[in-house]
């Protein structure tokens, strides 16, 4: 039975994380809508009053706007597809009876553990180079024209980069999810016949749905916010600039503060509709 | 009862699983191999695989142009000073959500969790202007308490559920002895804890040694860590394959050998205790 002594002895050993988390979430956030509704410029004269909405309106009819809704789109999307789909296929695979598995997991994961710059950087110049990368080397061997990646295919480059650093996780955690599955409902799905393709579909993709919808949701959170990866190849050109980066140069590159921080008030609620998602599951799993 | 399983299927499974775990490890394997290569040899045409003549000047040019050794120091005190002091902050927090709950404590965790949620991106600049008010831009000290912060959910979240695994009746019983609540945390619960401490301090400093927005962002020279150092590559001068797989082999190897440490404690940590 906890005692009232305990229980404000618990409120007490609470009060620092939460004091911290709330300090962190309401005092940045405050400010940013604060600077949202000004026109804030650091370098070129400074605060210059209450604007109202026009920041916000002004973010979203400028000519870069769409074009990084639809980059941010394709990044994250292509990611999510292309991690999924592997991510199913290879957990499966390693849930198979093999030699070695310890190790080939190990090698599986492992892109997971290299920073963003090295893998960014290393894809760029050792693969993705017109002249000297591998691919380069690669296609000149078939005879083919060496591809100028970055800058002919540069999302598609970036989705390939950003894939292979989180193909590990989707992995990682569908292949937990499937051992979890209770062996004997599909050994007697076997002798009664079924199919692979049926047990699969009937069995095995309804055991991992709930795997799945994590792995794309806290994914999604990630891939909102790459920033990295696209700092290091592109610097936001040929079309690359996400809506982060896009939020980024008007802040940083270009100082103009009330118009980022509208941008960032988008890039909040965006995050939190996904965010509210990702809650329910794991709130009701707080249940169980 | 296991599946009988013929060999001939094992076989194939061995050589289809291996065939795709190297092609994703290739990468990370033609970084090493390219490291120890001279720079003519990085980009020889056709590629060199293992028959190279094997050197480590790489690494000492590396470490003589750009003071390697000072980026490493930053990128240890950073992240372990953060993921410390976040576990600090959390181990009293985690404890009595764990043991002594009450009709909130469901929602403070959730609503912890959705701090972590808030996009970097979203925040830059408040942060930014802060950092220069209280002269923290391009501090150690600042870029521990950003990263503890963004941590902090994600530490408080993975004790609780280790510390829900302790079975209640033990501490209890130390209660019962008369046991303080210093003493019963300290004595009673830290050791029974310490492998669950253990894997969230592992998973954290992991996170925090990749982490390349805020150390992009908030740090210039005095505090850059291994990320910044290695965007400095991001603009090349002549040849320079062999040296930047040098120093990319250096910014990486210590935490891929952690990171395969705690392969287990990646999926709790990063799903929120949801996949187990």
């Amino acid at each position: 039975m906890a005692t009232q002594h305990s229980r404000s002895a618990a409120r007490a050993m609470m009060a620092p994380a939460v004091v911290l988390l709330l300090g962190w979430m309401l005092i940045p956030l405050g400010m940013t809508l604060y600077f949202s509704f000004k026109k804030y410029l650091p370098l070129r004269g400074g605060d210059l009053g209450w604007v109202g909405f026009e920041n916000y309106e002004r973010f979203v009819s400028s000519s870069a706007f769409w074009p990084s809704v639809q980059a941010t789109l394709i990044i994250v999307g292509g990611v999510l597809a292309i991690t999924v789909t592997l991510g199913i296929l290879f957990a499966l695979l390693l849930d198979q009876p093999m030699w070695g598995q310890g190790v080939v997991r190990i090698l599986v994961i492992a892109p997971f553990f290299v920073m963003p710059t090295v893998s960014a950087l290393v894809w760029k110049n050792m693969f993705m180079d017109p002249n000297n990368g591998l691919f380069a080397h690669l296609w000149r061997f078939f005879g083919a024209d060496p591809v100028v990646w970055l800058t002919e295919a540069p999302l598609f480059s970036i989705v390939l980069i950003v894939s292979w650093q989180w193909l590990p996780f989707a992995t990682l955690i569908l292949l937990t999810a499937i051992q979890s599955l209770d062996g004997e409902q599909l050994e007697a799905a076997e002798m009664d016949g079924a199919p692979t393709i049926k047990r699969f579909w009937y069995i095995i993709l309804p055991h991992l749905s709930r795997a799945i919808t994590i792995v794309i949701l806290i994914q999604t959170i990630f891939l909102l916010s790459i920033f990295a990866e696209i700092f290091v190849t592109t610097g936001g050109a040929f079309g690359t600039k996400t809506l982060t980066y896009l939020i980024y140069q008007r802040v940083l590159e270009s100082q103009n503060v009330g118009l980022g921080s509208a941008g960032g008030v988008y890039a909040i609620i965006l995050a939190n509709i996904v965010a509210i998602f990702l809650m329910r599951i794991v709130g009701k799993n707080l249940d169980a | 009862m296991a599946r009988a399983v013929t060999t001939r299927r094992k076989t194939i499974n061995t050589a289809l699983a291996w065939a795709i775990g190297l092609l994703i490890f290739f990468p990370i394997l033609w970084t090493i191999l390219t490291s120890f290569k001279t720079e003519g040899q990085a980009i020889a045409d056709p590629p060199i695989f293992f028959f190279f003549d094997w050197t480590l000047e790489n690494y000492a040019i590396v470490q003589e142009r750009s003071n390697y050794m000072r980026f490493l120091w930053n990128s240890v005190i950073i992240a372990i000073g953060s993921t410390l002091l976040g576990v600090a902050i959390a181990i009293p927090a985690a404890w009595s959500m764990a043991f002594v709950p009450s009709k909130r404590t469901k929602d403070i965790l959730l609503w912890m969790l959705s701090t972590k949620m808030l996009p970097a991106v979203g925040v830059l600049y408040p942060i930014y202007l802060i950092f220069i008010e209280l002269g923290l831009l391009d501090s150690r000290a600042g870029l521990v308490i950003v990263l503890m912060l963004i941590n902090l959910p994600i530490i408080v979240w993975m004790l609780y559920t280790y510390f829900k695994e302790i079975p209640g009746e033990i501490l209890e019983a130390a209660r019962m002895d008369g046991a303080s609540l210093r003493s019963e945390i300290l004595y009673v619960l830290t050791p029974m804890a310490i492998p669950g401490i253990a894997s969230t301090v592992l998973l954290n400093v992991i996170l925090a040694w990749n982490e390349a927005f805020w150390t992009l962002n908030l740090t210039a020279v005095n505090a850059a860590p291994l990320t910044a150092f290695i965007a400095s590559y991001s603009s090349p001068e002549g040849l320079f394959y062999a040296k930047l797989s040098a120093a990319s082999t250096m910014a990486i190897a210590p935490i891929l050998i952690l990171g395969w440490f705690s392969q287990k404690q990646l999926v709790r940590g990063l799903t929120f205790g949801a996949v187990k």
